[in-house]
């Protein structure tokens, strides 16, 4: 299959003047003034490279500010890149809003045909279809009525009608699905569903996870104006979620809150691994003063902070560490049998001595990343096993 | 060919027809008489014209039918300002929708442009009315009219793309039209014809591509009383340079626009 958009090496720098020159007398003025830099170069995008296939639901997620609404306005020729190259073969069609060009001094009916038009619809196509787009939208009785009258309800139903109307090779999407109310996103999902089965090539731009793993065959990662990753929507939608994640480990190593104790005995190092069967945790402490006999735990928690499980040595029969001396050096490793559903989970480390004194305490010691071909909206699955029996009626 | 070049200009056509269509229908929004309004107005001024210079002013008087001579001044000065008044800000209004959709931005402009020419149509029915009524005799000359009126549009238009991209960029550009097309007002012939200037200033002015057109209009269509670049400087070669300006700043304010219209979006 061949590529439908191909983006090679580009970059985009935004100018942003200090002061923006943009009356005769700054202009003038800016002559004689040419050493100072009266501007700033915002790097929006730097050495983006990607290809999507034709007929692939490729989606394009990262935080607010990331560059990848640029993106999206430069692969529909809204900006220009500053450099790098940018192909598209079929016809390209942007939804980077809904109801673009409406004009409420108009009617319904006259800006269906306006709109219709930036669509790329001549009179005699939109003419063709009105009863559908009319009907589609429910607004039969409001046509004649000009837009300024209409909710902004009917304005979005108007507009989604249209849209859905495009004849599109390739579309560019960019949250529209963010506005509306629950009725209007699963007409939109709906859409989705049907552009998937036609095999259109849809370029997605979006936060909503969910809706990148239902829908995109393959997803961009972009992050700090830069490609972070290129993969499947599973692998994507998980490194996202770590985006945010990252943040808050910081705090943790930082302290803020998120660690205390009196540091007798601390930890050094957590390495967490994820195996088929077990999740591997080894941890190193170091002790600095003496503590006779130390008790030590792990909790697991899932992504929204809720614990999944809590233990410490004690209640699994292990035994504790006894007589440490300052600068001794322990080590233990945990194995828990993976029964982790799909999705992001802490690992949190408490050391305890056996006069319940707190000696650390560290709530987000380290993360771990579970992958399954199936989701689930719970976070373990026991091993469980079920029989059966049917007895049939005499 | 034409199947080749109706592929490649068919979204604009679309587009511009739309435009075009949308921006008729907002002109005269909300008022009762509507369209009719495009033919009142120059009856009104025709009469305004004619209490003012034919009989409160009798300056008129060695040019016949000076109230159509006049008449026919303002109706096509009135369309060269508001081509290019409306020309400055075209792209920049547009601003919205050019951050959210590709298109030729050109259309905005010839959109425009055309929109004020339909209207200039209608007016000249009520120009052609009063020539009837005024017995205006019409020699065969009157069929280099279409030709002077497309002067006067290729003039418009390319100022209107020079400003409109101007603009972008200079925002104090629509200030500086403003006095400029008051000081062009008066020293264009609208409201009085060149021949009651003194020569040297007749001979300086009638270089305004405005000014060489509506003489020549007047001249060609109304009466032959009206001087003309030719009469004045005894060649019709002469034409050449008003004409030849024209023609260089429609090209170079074509190609400024069409450098600049890739970056309109986010200089906006």
């Amino acid at each position: 299959m061949s590529n439908a958009v191909e983006a090679k090496g580009i970059y985009k720098n935004f100018i942003l003047p200090h002061e923006k020159k943009d009356s005769i007398k700054r202009a003038f003025t800016g002559i004689f003034r040419s050493k100072r830099k009266g501007y700033e170069v915002q790097k929006a995008l730097h050495d983006v490279n990607f290809a999507v296939k034709e007929g692939e639901f490729f989606g394009i997620v990262g935080r607010n500010g990331s560059g990848k609404s640029t993106l999206l306005k430069m692969l529909a020729g809204i900006y220009q890149p500053t450099k790098g190259t940018i192909s598209t073969h079929g016809k390209l069609v942007p939804f980077i809003e809904l109801g673009v060009g409406f004009n409420p001094e108009l009617t319904g009916r006259e800006n269906v045909y306006l709109n219709g038009a930036l669509l790329g619809f001549s009179k005699k196509e939109i003419d063709a279809q009105y009863q559908d787009i009319v009907e589609f939208a429910e607004l039969e009785r409001f046509m004649d009525q000009k837009l300024k009258n209409y909710s902004s309800g009917m304005q979005v139903r108007l507009a989604f009608s249209l849209a859905t109307r495009a004849e599109a090779d390739i579309l560019l999407v960019d949250e529209v699905l963010a506005v509306g109310d629950a009725a209007f996103q699963r007409k939109c999902f709906e859409y989705f569903k049907e552009l998937k089965a036609n095999k259109k090539t849809v370029i997605f731009v979006t936060h909503d996870m969910n809706a990148v793993r239902e829908y995109c065959d393959r997803a961009m990662l972009i992050d700090k104006s830069e490609v972070q990753l290129i993969g499947s929507s599973e692998e994507i939608a998980r490194e996202y979620a770590l985006l945010f994640m990252d943040k808050t480990s910081d705090h943790a190593k930082k302290g803020n809150g998120k660690r205390w104790g009196n540091g007798d005995v601390a930890v050094t190092s957590v390495k967490t691994k994820v195996e088929k069967d077990e999740i591997v945790i080894t941890v190193k402490a170091q002790a600095k003063k003496a503590v006779d006999k130390l008790i030590y735990g792990l909790h697991i928690m899932g992504q929204d902070g809720a614990e999944i499980t809590a233990m410490n040595n004690r209640m699994i029969q292990a035994p504790d560490i006894e007589n440490i001396q300052p600068g001794d050096e322990i080590e233990y490793t945990w194995r828990v049998l993976n029964i982790f559903n799909d999705g992001v989970f802490y690992v949190m480390l408490t050391l305890v001595d056996d006069v319940a004194e707190t000696l650390d305490w560290f709530i987000k010691a380290d993360t771990f990343t579970i992958t399954r071909e199936q989701r689930s909206t719970t976070a373990v699955l026991p091993p469980v096993t079920v029989t059966n029996t049917l007895t049939k009626k005499k | 060919m034409i199947n080749r070049l109706q592929q490649r200009y068919h979204y604009s056509l679309i587009l511009l027809r739309e435009l075009v269509v949308t921006d008729f229908k907002l002109r005269y929004q909300g008022s009762f008489l509507g369209y009719l309004w495009s033919l009142l107005k120059p009856l009104a001024l025709f009469a305004i014209l004619y209490m003012v210079f034919v009989k409160a002013f009798p300056v008129g008087d060695k040019i016949p039918h000076y109230g159509v001579c006049l008449l026919a001044g303002v109706l096509l000065w009135n369309y060269f300002s508001e081509v290019t008044n409306t020309g400055v800000s075209a792209i920049v209004g547009k601003g919205d929708l050019l951050r959210k959709i590709n298109f030729p931005k050109y259309v905005i402009v010839l959109a425009g442009s055309l929109s004020a020419f339909i209207n200039l149509m209608i007016t000249f029915v009520v120009l052609a009315g009063f020539m009837v009524f005024n017995d205006v005799e019409i020699s065969k000359t009157i069929l280099v009219a279409p030709l002077l009126v497309l002067e006067l549009f290729v003039f418009a238009l390319g100022l209107a793309f020079l400003l409109s991209a101007l603009f972008v960029k200079l925002r104090d550009i629509n200030y500086i039209w403003e006095v400029m097309m008051q000081a062009a007002f008066y020293a264009t012939p609208v409201v009085y014809d060149l021949s009651f200037l003194p020569e040297k200033f007749q001979k300086l002015l009638i270089f305004n591509p405005v000014a060489q057109m509506i003489q020549d209009f007047r001249h060609y269509v109304i009466t032959d009383k009206s001087a003309t670049i030719g009469t004045l400087y005894g060649t019709e070669w002469m034409r050449v340079i008003p004409v030849g300006f024209v023609i260089v700043l429609a090209i170079g304010a074509a190609w400024y626009f069409r450098k600049r219209s890739r970056y309109f979006a986010e200089e906006i």
